[in-house]
């Protein structure tokens, strides 16, 4: 079976959820274009996108047609040069009204599984359960009329566990999508002990196609994205404890979401980032590591509570940002969530005394967005912490600790073999986290 | 062409800002003023400068497309919502590509000097933000031959002029090609800046030549130019009168306020059959000879050039028309300075059409704005010295690539 065979029918699981429906929207496109190919004209390709609930289903063939019709705006250079042989498509909106229509017409919407029976590949999204996970694939591999290979997008389950719990002899491996699957070039692909050879040549023509950046982990539970960041998480969340004694709970939640932003030059600070992935996500990948991983304790008190008292942060359908330890409002945090009190307390309640705390930052400091496509950006950088590490108010030792702490759970995932190379833990952080720079680096030393 | 047979003039000359990309009001998610509000508005403004409608005895209107763009069609029934005093005014619509606002202006002159009308309300418009800019080339592609459509590139009229830039690069040099694109396109955007209603006023960027350099990118757009070199998406209208020494009177306005139409010149290219030699504007040549031949005019008594720059090749290539340059010495006019605002032929002393705005069927009439406002001292910021040895200023104006082309020469009363 070679890349195209192994195409025309393919199924995605879950195809209704954030990621699956990222996943439908690249694999229908590659599918298509795979169609329109002249040597492809007798292959009959058929795309099952399956999920429990309908209405998710509904709402994905609104975001499908939107989303298409969008990407066949930004490549009608292409698609004219596709379409060059149908005298009957002229102008861009004929052909871009075709291209949409070829892609949706691909696409089985279904809730039920047997649906999935005859498809060569599966792309698993469905929830983060490994129960529920190995529960469906073994479903399908037991009635399917085909050998599948699956493509599970799980965040934390290592592959070879699901493998030997399915029984699938080596026939699956983790693609690891970022959020969202459309937009983020990052994949993360995890071969388990076992992964056949094909599957990983099969993946790596597959993320070419789409354009992906390509990071090989090793299966290890968290592997390198989440590895990195549920460590940091718990980092900021030690030093808040650490500080709170002083300062008190929403005050260090503050100081230490700033200082991990601003003084250490991050998209966002690390509380938002949890707040953003949602802090049940985050528990729930924090408990599945914790089990595999015997030597540390990959586990926060904290997020049990907020979890408890049903504060958990992620997103609402338009993408807006939900409450979580912080609450937004324009997708700016202004308050922190105090568990004592069960209510959030405005930041600006605390912000100048806090911020009079930290001190200044370095005088060269600049925001993220104003670095991270400079051309200067390096020498912005080194400026900035070469500044940071002589200066000795609080903001500035903190963010040098905080610098220090990641690149150590950098060079342990290097050193543990989750990641093979220091480089590729970078690429991770600067490709599916958006950092200006990688946490393995010369200015935390 | 033959020296007009009577004395006629232009004035009350009227732009709305050219809203696109670029302007601060602009935003691509918002609603926007339609069709009606450009019309109205610069109507309105010409109007007001003339004493109301009660002189205008006839009105013309120049639109390329907004039977697509607008979904809309005969145009001239919009004059009597400009003014009620337009009620029952003959009106006429003239469609010739982006010439579409010259041959308005062509029209008014030739109604006025058949002796038909003393005073014509002359009007240019195009809202073309209505779609997103790839659809937009779909429309925009009109002003080529239909027949070509399916083998053109997806961006049609940038697809044209990139094949003229690929032509002119390998006949005389890439290097200074792109370096003269680059100029051009700092030069307008450096008038644009002098000018309220220009698209380009807003603009800040320091270093514009080397952002102008830019590569082109074959893969997302076209081989041989940049978005820089193109011309912008633009919804605006322009207006101005068109009258006879008699209807000046009528109006009530001052020789000064006005300036003297003398030379026209026009031109046609078989739409059907490519350019023959695409390094050279064959039809604009014509026009503009023929222009001069009727205003008893040469190149040398212009004080300015209001110049059909939908891309800066064509820029280039127009100074070669006239005859300002040597075929393939255009580059070098322009990259010396010689058109820029302190240079020895000031050129699209507002913007033009990469600075100012494209509203394609709105350009020609717009040109004419300009002029006037140059040769009678109101141009505010952008106003240049106009050397009284020299007052005559010259509009060209051009439909398709290089199909449809109004030349006209102004001379400063
Ligand atoms: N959200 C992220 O940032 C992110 C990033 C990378 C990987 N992941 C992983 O991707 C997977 C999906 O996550 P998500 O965030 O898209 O979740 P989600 O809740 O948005 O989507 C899950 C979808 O699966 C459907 N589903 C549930 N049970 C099903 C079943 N039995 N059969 C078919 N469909 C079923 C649900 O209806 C839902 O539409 C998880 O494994 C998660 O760890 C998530």
């Amino acid at each position: 079976m070679d890349y195209v065979d192994r195409l025309e029918n393919v199924t995605v699981l879950g195809a209704g959820g954030k990621m699956g429906s990222g996943i439908l929207l690249l694999t229908a496109m590659e599918m298509a274009n795979l169609s329109l190919m002249p040597e492809n004209k007798h292959r009959k390709f058929v795309l099952n996108a399956i999920d429990v609930s309908d209405s998710a289903l509904l709402s994905l063939m609104d975001f499908l047609q939107a989303q298409v019709v969008k990407a066949a705006e930004k490549k009608t250079v292409q698609l004219r040069q596709m379409y060059k042989d149908r005298k009957d498509l002229i102008e861009n909106g004929d052909i871009i009204k075709q291209y949409v229509f070829d892609v949706i017409k691909l696409v089985r919407c279904s809730t039920r599984l047997e649906q999935s029976y005859d498809s060569s590949l599966i792309f698993e999204a469905i929830l983060e359960n490994p129960d529920l996970k190995v529960k469906i694939l073994s479903q399908i591999k037991e009635k399917s009329s085909k050998t599948p290979w699956f493509f599970t997008n799980t965040s934390s389950i290592p592959i070879h566990e699901l493998d030997e719990n399915v029984k699938l002899d080596g026939r699956i491996v983790g693609f690891h999508f970022y959020n969202p699957p459309a937009v983020q070039k990052l994949v993360e692909l995890i071969s388990g002990s076992n992964t056949q050879e094909d599957l990983v040549q099969f993946a790596l023509q597959y993320a070419k196609n789409l354009r992906k950046i390509i990071v090989h982990s090793n299966d290890v539970a968290g592997f390198i994205g989440n590895g990195h960041f549920m460590r940091d998480g718990l980092y900021g969340i030690s030093e808040v404890e650490r500080l709170s004694e002083q300062v008190g709970f929403a005050e260090a939640v503050y100081m230490i979401n700033k200082v991990s932003q601003d003084y250490l030059i991050r998209p966002m600070g690390i509380f938002q980032l949890i707040d953003y992935v949602g802090i049940d996500v985050c528990q729930f990948i924090m408990s599945v590591m914790n089990s595999r991983l015997q030597s540390e304790n990959i586990h926060s008190p904290l997020l049990d509570k907020l979890n408890e008292k049903d504060v958990k942060g992620g997103q609402f359908g338009d993408g807006s940002q939900k409450d979580g330890i912080l609450k937004y409002e324009k997708g700016k945090p202004v308050g922190v969530y105090s568990v004592d009190k069960g209510e959030y307390i405005p930041i600006s309640e605390f912000q100048e005394k806090c911020d009079a705390k930290l001190g200044a930052l370095p005088k060269a400091a600049l925001p993220w967005k104003a670095v991270i496509g400079n051309p200067d950006k390096k020498t912005i950088l080194e400026n900035h912490f070469a500044e940071l590490n002589e200066m000795d108010n609080l903001g500035a030792k903190l963010a040098v600790e905080y610098g220090k702490r990641s690149k150590e759970i950098a060079l342990k995932l290097v050193a543990d073999k989750v990641a093979r190379t220091e480089e590729d833990v970078n690429t991770v952080l600067l490709t599916g986290f958006y950092h200006a720079y990688g946490p393995i680096n010369e200015y935390f030393i | 062409m033959r020296k007009l047979r009577k004395k006629l003039y232009m004035t009350a000359g009227f732009n709305t800002i050219s809203l696109g990309t670029g302007r601060k009001e602009f935003h691509p998610k918002k609603p926007r003023p339609g069709l009606e509000h450009y019309i109205k508005e610069a109507g309105q403004g010409t109007l007001a400068q003339m004493n109301g409608a009660q002189h205008v005895d006839e009105c013309v209107i120049g639109n390329f497309m907004a039977a697509r763009f607008n979904k809309q069609a005969n145009l001239p029934a919009f004059f009597p919502m400009i003014d009620e005093g337009l009620k029952w005014k003959p009106a006429v619509a003239v469609e010739g590509a982006c010439a579409s606002g010259g041959l308005a202006l062509a029209t008014g002159i030739k109604t006025v000097l058949a002796e038909t009308a003393d005073v014509v309300l002359a009007v240019g418009v195009e809202v073309q933000n209505t779609v997103k800019a790839i659809y937009g080339a779909d429309i925009l592609a009109g002003a080529g031959w239909f027949q070509e459509r399916k083998t053109g590139h997806a961006y049609f009229f940038p697809g044209k002029f990139s094949d003229r830039a690929g032509v002119y690069f390998e006949k005389y040099g890439r290097d200074k090609a792109r370096k003269a694109f680059a100029r051009w396109y700092r030069n307008a955007v450096e008038n644009a800046r002098l000018c309220p209603t220009a698209q380009e006023y807003h603009n800040k960027v320091e270093d514009l030549e080397a952002m102008a350099m830019m590569e082109p990118n074959p893969k997302a757009f076209v081989d041989n130019l940049n978005v820089f070199d193109c011309s912008k998406v633009s919804d605006a209208a322009s207006a101005i009168a068109i009258v006879s020494e008699q209807g000046l009177e009528k109006i009530g306005v001052a020789k000064k306020d006005a300036v003297e139409v003398v030379g026209l010149g026009q031109a046609e290219y078989d739409i059907t059959i490519p350019p023959a030699d695409l390094t050279r504007l064959e039809t604009t040549e014509l026009a503009v000879k023929r222009a001069f031949e009727s205003a008893g005019i040469s190149k040398d008594d212009l004080s300015t050039v209001e110049c059909h720059d939908c891309f800066t090749v064509a820029g280039i290539l127009g100074t070669e028309a006239i005859g300002f340059a040597k075929p393939g010495e255009g580059a070098d006019f322009v990259s010396a300075g010689n058109t820029a605002r302190g240079g020895k032929i000031p050129f699209n002393t507002t913007g033009g059409l990469i600075g100012w705005g494209h509203p394609t069927g709105g350009t020609g009439v717009h040109q004419a704005v300009t002029i006037w406002e140059q040769l009678t001292g109101k141009a505010g910021d952008a106003q240049i010295e106009i050397n009284n040895n020299k007052p005559f200023g010259l509009s060209i104006n051009m439909g398709g690539d290089d199909k449809t082309v109004v030349a006209i020469v102004y001379k400063k009363c």
